[in-house]
């Protein structure tokens, strides 16, 4: 057949690569500028103690390098990937280029968005999905840009058969579409706030069904299918088994759909059900380490290359990384594990090895790699490469051995009791600043890490200026003959259905939509089956403010508000939280890491004037706080203009708010406001500091409304819960 | 952090349907698959697993049909 010429476009895979170790460089050092706030809480105070910078604090700082290493990094990271290996694979350029440089310039815009929204504090605080409504809109419409491009050239493409790379890319940009969608369903009240649709229980169950399933469609799957095309590419010799990469697809995908609802629905089962779960546990252990098993084992034969090869270097060391999250995801599960993981430093240290080695190391051996191919030149310098890999390698192990040392030690600390039943340390700071060595260690960690990627940064640099500027590569195939659709003579079920690509695509949405929708249906029935608690009452608007504020500063960062059900942790913050107390939480905090302890039993612990100096100098009432200064909230007025948009938006919600509540709303709150200052006078040292200025109308008088009011809805009426 | 919150999705009326739809559908599925992939013909699997190295011509697929 006659071949056809034409040219794979490069120049959009050069972008995406640039902009990969922009956003790595930035993402990375914005996370060491966090662990150093863990060492010297006062680093970014530089403006005087009581001017400090709002939207340099950490818990706005936090969000802003989550979202950059996954999304801006690690994202234009799997981007790079696959329009390289898209084209070559498919035989084709991408279906259009004006897609192409539109998917481009508008993630670039929304990590733009993100990188000035983030720290302004617009956030919905739900993890991973912080950004704002405007921007969730843009996402989307981003991401269907991408879908349409890659399924356009995955329709026009010269090569009959899809190779499992593509599968996974297809698995992925489906997923996401959907599970982005579901935790973002946000009532907006105002140009950038809006409140979760979902409260309490729900919220958390929603949320940790798309950070769960995000971490596996957008950290594993695209990074998947980069290391079957690059790993055989780079050691020049087909993956180990193919037929082992066919069964790591399938589960993978359906192993989400299934692990869900069975997670969360275990007990429900019936007895046979549950053994064959069980059976199913067991089993799954071989497809997910078949995949790193399958990505090693490809380099039978071309170990000798290892040594050589820094590209393999960091290959071998990604794989084995993605190897050790795997196996301990499922160990964190175990209940015992899980109680001694969850809220410490052990789940930081966890994701750490997914991040710096498994996803960190896969993108930075496939940008060496890419590097030479793309600028038609040999790399600058391999030893700065290798340089790179030594100094990653020990980033890593200083990351991440230090914090699974402070897991664990939190673990113990919070747990341990005296004969008499009271704690040992009773005092939760103890149990913070005894890990302080090791987040100056985590913090040596993640400079090593940092300055190894700085190196890459400046060889890719130095590569692309000494080699060819052509930006398109040609190429030749034979268009695709037209064969029956039907399977033809001994082609395999299989073989037949990776070539009938739509029908693959809509198997594979059906798989996780079934999937979904299994567990989204519980999700939905769950808030008619939360027990109602009859003294749980709607916030009053100074609360509602106030939570705002919280919501914000992103406490929700350090600060858990649940309390679980272990006498170590009723003895330390009081009656464990019931699922009822919730109902009125758009969106829910319960938060993910106790840096600083739980609050939500924090109402009534101490006094207004407390609340006031601890926020104005933590150290001053807890010596040895790591706690930033929120000087700020002692000068900014509460701006309270969008009330009563508010209220009305939680009203759609189902919070029951009456109409002479939302009329009077403005009025309601000058008047608690005042009791919190009178309140505040009280104290001569805040006469004599602050007598003058008018506090009532600041937004701090907001914030201690909200934490004053953290868990007592019960505490006033015990009996409602019996 | 879950597992003190799972209970209240457990009392919804006929839940259990749910996880079981799932897993009746995965071990389906799963089987299936394994029986095909193991069917696939060695020469199948070695085009296939080669694709990445299919750089200009599908003169492969060709004498393969």
């Amino acid at each position: 057949m006659e071949k056809e010429q034409f040219y794979y476009d490069n120049k959009i895979v050069k972008m995406f690569l640039w902009a990969t170790i922009l956003w790595g460089v930035v993402g990375m050092l914005v996370g060491l500028l966090v662990a150093l706030l863990f060492v010297f809480p006062g680093l970014l105070e530089f403006t005087g103690s009581d001017n400090a910078i709002s939207w340099l604090s950490f818990g706005r700082l936090r969000p802003l390098h989550t979202n950059a290493v996954i999304f801006a990094f690690v994202g234009n990271g799997i981007f790079l990937g696959i329009y390289y290996s898209t084209q070559r694979l498919l035989k084709t350029r991408m279906f259009n280029d004006v897609l192409s440089r539109i998917h481009f310039w508008g993630w670039q815009a929304i990590i733009v968005a993100a990188a000035i929204t983030l720290p302004l504090g617009l956030t919905s605080s739900k993890e991973y999905a912080e950004l704002e409504w405007p921007i969730d809109i843009v996402v989307v419409l981003i991401w269907v840009v991408f879908a349409i491009n890659l399924f356009g050239t995955i329709l026009k493409r010269r090569q009959r058969h899809i190779y499992v790379a593509i599968w996974f890319y297809i698995a992925t940009v489906i997923t996401i579409a959907v599970l982005y969608i579901f935790n973002n369903l946000e009532m907006p009240v105002s140009a950038f706030k809006s409140y979760s649709v979902y409260s309490g229980v729900q919220d958390a169950l929603v949320q940790w069904w798309y950070g769960h399933n995000a971490v596996a469609f957008f950290l594993t799957t695209p990074v998947l299918g980069l290391m079957y095309y690059f790993v055989p590419k780079v050691a020049n010799r087909p993956v180990y088994s193919y037929r082992l990469s066919i069964i790591h697809f399938w589960t993978l995908i359906f192993l989400y759909i299934w692990a869900g609802p069975h997670h969360l629905l275990y007990t429900a089962l019936p007895e046979w059900a549950r053994n064959l779960g069980t059976v199913f546990s067991v089993m799954l252990i071989f497809p997910s380490w078949g995949g790193m098993i399958n990505g090693l084992l490809t380099l039978r034969g071309a170990w000798d290359k290892v040594r050589e090869n820094p590209v393999l270097k960091f290959f071998v060391v990604a794989i084995t990384g993605y190897g050790m999250a795997t196996f301990e995801g499922p160990m964190l599960s175990f209940k015992n594990l899980n109680a001694i993981g969850h809220y410490t430093d052990w789940i930081v240290g966890h994701v750490h090895i997914g991040a710096l080695a498994w996803n960190g190391f896969m993108i930075a051996g496939i940008v060496y790699w890419l590097a030479e191919k793309l600028w038609k030149t040999p790399l600058y310098s391999k030893k700065l490469a290798n340089t790179h890999f030594w100094l990653g390698t020990l980033g890593i192990l200083f990351y991440a051995i230090p914090l699974y040392v402070a897991g664990f030690t939190q673990a113990f600390m919070w747990k341990q009791f005296n004969p008499d039943g009271t704690l040992v340390y009773g005092n939760f700071l103890e149990t913070v600043t005894q890990v302080i060595p090791m987040y100056a260690m985590r913090a040596i960690g993640g400079t090593l890490y940092l300055t190894g990627f700085v190196l890459l940064a400046i060889n890719i640099i130095k590569t692309a200026k000494a080699g060819s500027t052509v930006e398109d590569e040609l190429a030749e195939a034979a268009p695709l003959k037209k064969i029956s659709g039907k399977r033809i003579a001994g082609e395999g079920f299989h073989t037949w259905l990776e070539r009938k690509t739509v029908l693959f695509t809509i198997l594979t949405t059906v798989a996780i939509l079934i999937g979904g929708l299994v567990e989204i249906v519980p999700l939905i029935l769950v808030k008619s089956n939360i027990p109602t608690i009859e003294s749980v009452k709607p916030y009053t608007p100074l609360e509602l403010e106030g939570r705002d504020i919280y919501i914000r500063e992103g406490c929700n960062n350090c600060h858990s508000q649940m309390i679980r059900p272990f006498r170590s942790e009723v003895e330390r913050y009081g009656e464990y939280s019931k699922a009822g107390e919730f109902v009125y939480d758009f969106p829910f905090l319960w938060g993910s890491r106790r840096t600083g302890p739980d609050v939500h039993r924090i109402g009534g612990k101490y006094n207004d004037n407390w609340h006031f100096n601890h926020m104005l100098d933590p150290r001053s009432t807890s010596p040895g706080s790591i706690m930033p200064r929120y000087s700020w909230l002692i000068k900014n007025d509460m701006n309270a203009s969008n009330l009563e948009s508010k209220m009305e938006g939680l009203v759609g919600l189902g919070v029951p708010y009456t109409e002479e509540e939302i009329k009077g709303a403005k009025q309601a709150l000058l008047t608690q406001a005042k009791e919190i200052e009178n309140n505040l006078r009280q104290d001569p040292e805040f006469v004599k500091n602050y007598g003058s200025s008018n506090i009532e109308n600041k937004e701090i008088v907001a914030l201690i409304a909200y934490l004053q009011r953290l868990g007592t809805d019960i505490k006033a009426n015990n009996t409602a819960l019996k | 952090m879950l597992k003190f919150i799972k209970h209240n999705l457990e009392s919804i009326e006929g839940v259990e349907i749910y996880p079981i739809i799932s897993l009746v559908l995965f071990f389906l599925v799963f089987s299936t698959m394994i029986v095909f992939v193991f069917k696939l013909p060695k020469r199948r699997i070695d085009n296939l697993s080669n694709l990445p190295f299919d750089n200009d011509t599908n003169t492969k697929e060709k004498s393969d049909e």
